[in-house]
């Protein structure tokens, strides 16, 4: 009986994933013609930003983060805030850096 | 049911901490593809101008069908695990079979590319390749191995969820105990985010 406590969690039914799926495959037409326009400086940026939109998706739905204890959501930010860190601490660095 | 079922019943399991776990060693791999990260925006940083001339030749087409062929698998990934937890074992193992086969698609465009650079003689210690300038070589040595790493990810991802596939088939993974196709999940959807980036950092520099 205990069984069925255990993980009753997140069900969802099929359409939420293709809802989804398709969001992300039209995210990546549009890095793909994004690219295709110079914003100079700007494209690396425009092109991460939607790689971070779209790994964000994959994160909540397919791997069911929104679902997820508290604690799961406080370990991805601390991760996701040390590497942050750890990027402004080498660009701080290489920034000065002699080309 | 019967004494087997019973017998089951009394096993201890905790499903929160086993994902936990799961995430854990997740981010052992973050901290692997993170360093690389950081290895390949200096070095990107130091030669914009290298950088751009080499990715130009990448085929862009590929690489997109590639993302969308991963994006694809991630789906029929979540959709067995929905099967399952609907109590559908056939459909299960219909959809982790076809995740497999897409990451098995995924590999072979791969190696259409890599045997187009090698035939180009843009691998790590050719004489062509080491006659360009360094921003370039570095380029191509950061390519074949943050993406050789990657694909070896794919390569493990497969060969794990086939081992689900055998699971499944057994009943080791049921309708009341599928965390081990949830881990599994999880991995694949790894890999796909780290593709995520690695798909406009090489292809897509303009």
């Amino acid at each position: 009986m205990e069984k069925i406590k255990l993980q009753d969690k997140h069900t969802h039914g099929y359409g939420i994933y293709v809802l989804v799926w398709l969001a992300l495959v039209a995210l990546t037409g549009l890095t793909a013609a994004v690219a295709g326009i110079n914003f100079g400086k700007l494209s690396i940026v425009v092109a991460l930003l939607i790689a971070v939109v779209k790994s964000y998706l994959v994160l909540t739905e397919f791997m069911h983060l929104k679902s997820e204890e508290r604690t799961f959501k406080a370990f991805i930010f601390v991760a996701l805030f040390f590497i942050l860190i750890s990027l402004t601490l080498l660009f701080s660095d290489y920034s000065f850096y002699v080309r | 049911m019967n004494t087997q079922e019973e017998a089951v019943v009394h096993v201890y399991r905790d499903d929160i901490r086993s994902r936990m776990g799961m995430w854990l060693f997740l981010f052992s791999e973050l901290l692997l593809f993170g360093g690389l990260f950081f290895i390949y925006s200096v070095y990107r940083f130091m030669h914009q101008q290298d950088f751009s001339i080499a990715s130009k030749e990448m085929n862009i087409f590929l690489g997109t069908l590639n993302t969308v062929i991963l994006l694809t698998s991630s789906l029929t990934m979540a959709l067995s695990i929905v099967a399952m937890q609907k109590g559908k074992k056939g459909l299960s193992i219909f959809y982790q079979v076809v995740t497999i086969l897409f990451g098995l698609t995924f590999i072979v465009n791969k190696i259409i590319e890599w045997s187009h650079e090698f035939n180009a003689g843009n691998f790590p210690g050719s004489e062509v390749l080491s006659s360009r300038p360094p921003g370039q070589i570095l380029y191509f040595g950061l390519y074949f191995s943050m993406v050789g790493l990657h694909g070896l990810h794919v390569l493990v991802g497969m060969s794990v969820i086939g081992f689900m596939t055998v699971f499944t088939i057994r009943n080791k993974i049921t309708q009341d105990n599928y965390v081990k196709l949830e881990a599994a999940g999880l991995y694949w959807h790894l890999v796909d985010i780290i593709w995520i980036f690695l798909y406009p950092l090489f292809y897509l520099i303009t």
